[in-house]
């Protein structure tokens, strides 16, 4: 689950962190009243989506006036951004941020994710602060500076100074950056993130650090035992499709294909769409129903398969380990008497009672083909969404 | 031979009496496993499954001699309940459950280490020595007494392999799954090793996903150290960058841990790679000439 920049500077700041005095408002009204209340002849407005590249597609100004902020927010609000980052349709605003403006004489990076290889979780800083950070890891991968954390003691202050010296940092900067980066450190274990990035970390003109953005992505595992991260859940944010999904716990993704995929496990799932592309079709979706594939589950499936209007044809492939296959081909019948099913449906079962199972499907009635393996359901679902 | 477990391995269930830990016991004992006893704190004294019940996993070990655990319990209870395995002397730890926080599995880990206990998974469907001994939940009747030893993120492509291979007739030496988390007990280093030693296994399959870098941090593991033959499938091909794919870990981050990247990273390693699952077997017929 992601948070927007101003959850994240929210946390930043009850951690102690610097970042600047600003106001998420849902109003142009209160975005103009924002500007009052922060003071001074400056703002930055900020539109709040789950994407970056929000600068470059119009969705961050700079402006002088409280009628600016009162037109960006007119501007903004109730639309969707469109960044590199989001698909063609964007995401939608229904938060502005208005800040105070702050002077920037240099621009650094600062993240920390957990490190999949050194199982770590890892901090990295560059002096490359304010743009892309893959491409710099990509291009220049010297100008990272890493600090792993034991995850037993913690981050200790002689790492942030090793990286601070790094960078270029010097006098008061050094304290400031270590208390930043344990900080950081402390909400990252804390709150059970799993990507964080302050992108850019600031140096005002006065030579004070500065978080001027907020990064913030948490582990979806950890959410039960964090109420109050979970309840800054964005659901507009994300695709309605997977959120439907995700309540009946089933793991959906939208792809841009015409076969509909049903499948029982994750990397079976993701081995069935493969399976689709080489025998020339497009995978519509991923979609893992899980061990236990009931009726009500294959029917959910089969309503949020068919809710995508590009599916064609559907494939479902069960290896039934545990569950019996003849079970689970009623749960389909069922499902597609009752969901109303009018594209084809290629169904392999495999494992125990398979056999029966696909008789069951092919004395139904119904527009079901029983296929003899992978290949062959492939090649038939192939077939079937081509309208061969 | 075998990797792991043997029809000797003695083995309690942490969460025995729950739903879980109760239907895969009942099914882990048909299948021969020697389940020797359970835990359930606040149920000790009592007999589930014709097993004694321990409050604690050090009283399990202490009466039972228990050397292998597995856990079903809940996943916020997880971190609590391999450390008390890990530090009453399991040497072997399998856990079963989905969903553990990712820093909780790094401290787990840690510790697992510098104890030398060997945690499998979590979110994994656990080990099998066929005709000997199952910790897990994977189907025990796919699976014959043989010389492939299967090695893998995913359950269900586990049993796809399992499948296969025992349709060819090859049959497994011992399949462990390692499961589908960011942080995994095992790495597919730790398992190709006991392959390479084990003289039961005469070929290996090894099914990766999309996400981090253990394939190719196995890749270059084998070229150095696996005289075996290995066939390997990777899961994702199709999949777009930063969806998770079901599996925790199974995600394209920042250009990283693409399906591409990990099939060239073991072409170069010298191992034969399938691009359609269905075809592990037929490739494993090809490389040993079986």
């Amino acid at each position: 689950m992601n948070l927007h920049e101003y959850q994240g500077k929210q946390l930043f700041a009850d951690y102690g962190l610097p970042v600047s005095k600003g106001f998420a408002v849902d109003t142009p009204e209160e975005a103009a009243e924002a500007c009052q209340k922060i003071g001074g002849d400056m703002w930055v407005v900020k539109a709040q989506v789950h994407a970056g590249g929000r600068g470059k597609a119009g969705g961050v100004k700079l402006i002088k006036s409280a009628d600016e902020a009162r037109d960006f927010a007119e501007q903004w609000l109730g639309k969707n951004l469109v960044t590199y980052q989001t698909d063609a349709n964007g995401q939608p605003v229904s938060k502005i941020l208005v800040e105070n403006c702050t002077d920037i004489a240099n621009e650094l990076y600062l993240g920390a994710v957990v490190d999949r290889a050194t199982r770590r979780v890892v901090f990295m800083a560059s002096t490359e602060g304010g743009v892309e950070i893959e491409k710099v890891a990509e291009e220049t991968p010297e100008k990272i500076l890493k600090a792993e954390i034991d995850p037993l003691v913690g981050a200790q202050p002689y790492q942030a100074r090793d990286l601070a010296f790094q960078l270029g940092l010097s006098g008061d900067q050094i304290k400031q950056f270590t208390k930043i980066f344990l900080g950081l450190s402390k909400l990252f274990h804390d709150k059970d993130l799993a990507l964080l990035e302050v992108n850019p970390l600031v140096i005002t003109d006065e030579g004070n650090l500065h978080c001027l953005d907020a990064k913030i992505n948490l582990d979806g595992n950890a959410m039960y035992r964090h109420p109050d991260l979970q309840a800054m859940r964005d659901p507009s944010q994300e695709d309605e499709r997977e959120a439907e999904a995700a309540a009946w716990d089933l793991n959906y993704v939208a792809l841009e294909g015409n076969i509909g995929c049903m499948v029982n496990g994750a990397g079976l799932a993701m081995g069935t769409m493969d399976i689709i592309k080489l025998h020339g079709g497009q995978p519509a979706n991923f979609l893992d129903v899980g061990g236990g594939a009931t009726k009500e589950r294959v029917a959910e499936a089969f309503k949020i398969i068919l809710s995508d209007d590009s599916v064609q044809a559907v494939l479902v492939n069960i290896f039934g380990g545990i569950v019996r296959c003849d079970m689970i081909a009623e749960g389909i019948i069922g499902a597609v008497e009752q969901v109303g099913v009018n594209v084809p449906v290629v169904v392999r079962l495999e494992g125990n009672n398979a056999d029966l199972g696909a008789e069951k499907l092919a004395s139904s009635g119904l527009n079901i083909i029983a296929a003899t393996s992978l290949t062959d359901a492939a090649q038939q679902v192939v077939k079937a969404a081509e309208g061969k | 031979m075998s990797i792991l477990i043997d029809k000797n391995t003695k083995v309690i269930c942490q969460g025995f009496t729950g739903g879980q830990g109760t239907f895969h016991s009942e099914q882990a004992i048909a299948y021969g496993t020697q389940m020797v006893g359970g835990v359930t704190p606040g149920k000790g004294g009592q007999e589930h499954l014709g097993l004694p019940v321990f409050n604690t996993v050090k009283e399990a070990v202490e009466q039972t001699g228990a050397e292998a655990s597995v856990i079903y319990v809940p996943a916020p209870f997880c971190k609590d309940s391999i450390l008390e395995a890990a530090n009453a002397g399991i040497k072997l730890i399998v856990c079963i459950t989905e969903g553990i926080p990712t820093l909780d599995m790094l401290d787990v880990k840690v510790k697992c280490d510098e104890l030398g206990v060997r945690l499998i998974g979590p979110n994994c469907p656990g080990v099998i020595t066929p005709g000997e001994s199952k910790i897990g939940i994977m189907p025990g009747h796919i699976h014959q007494p043989g010389r492939v030893g299967i090695v893998s993120r995913s359950g269900t492509l586990t049993y796809e392999a399992v499948k296969q291979t025992t349709d060819h007739g090859f049959g497994q030496s011992s399949c462990v799954g390692i499961g589908g988390d960011p942080i995994p007990g095992s790495s597919f280093i730790d398992i190709l090793e006991l392959f390479e030693k084990d003289p039961a296994t005469e070929a290996i399959v090894m099914i990766g996903e999309i996400g981090g870098t253990a394939e190719e941090e196995a890749a270059a593991y084998i070229k150095q150290n696996v005289s075996k033959p290995v066939v390997s499938y990777i899961a994702g091909v199709t999949a777009p960058p930063g969806k998770r794919m079901g599996h925790a870990g199974a995600i394209i981050s920042g250009g990283q841990g693409t399906a591409d990247e990990k099939f060239a990273a073991l072409e170069d390693a010298g191992v034969k790679t399938v691009r359609s699952l269905a075809e592990i077997g037929d490739a494993l017929k090809e490389i040993t000439g079986w």
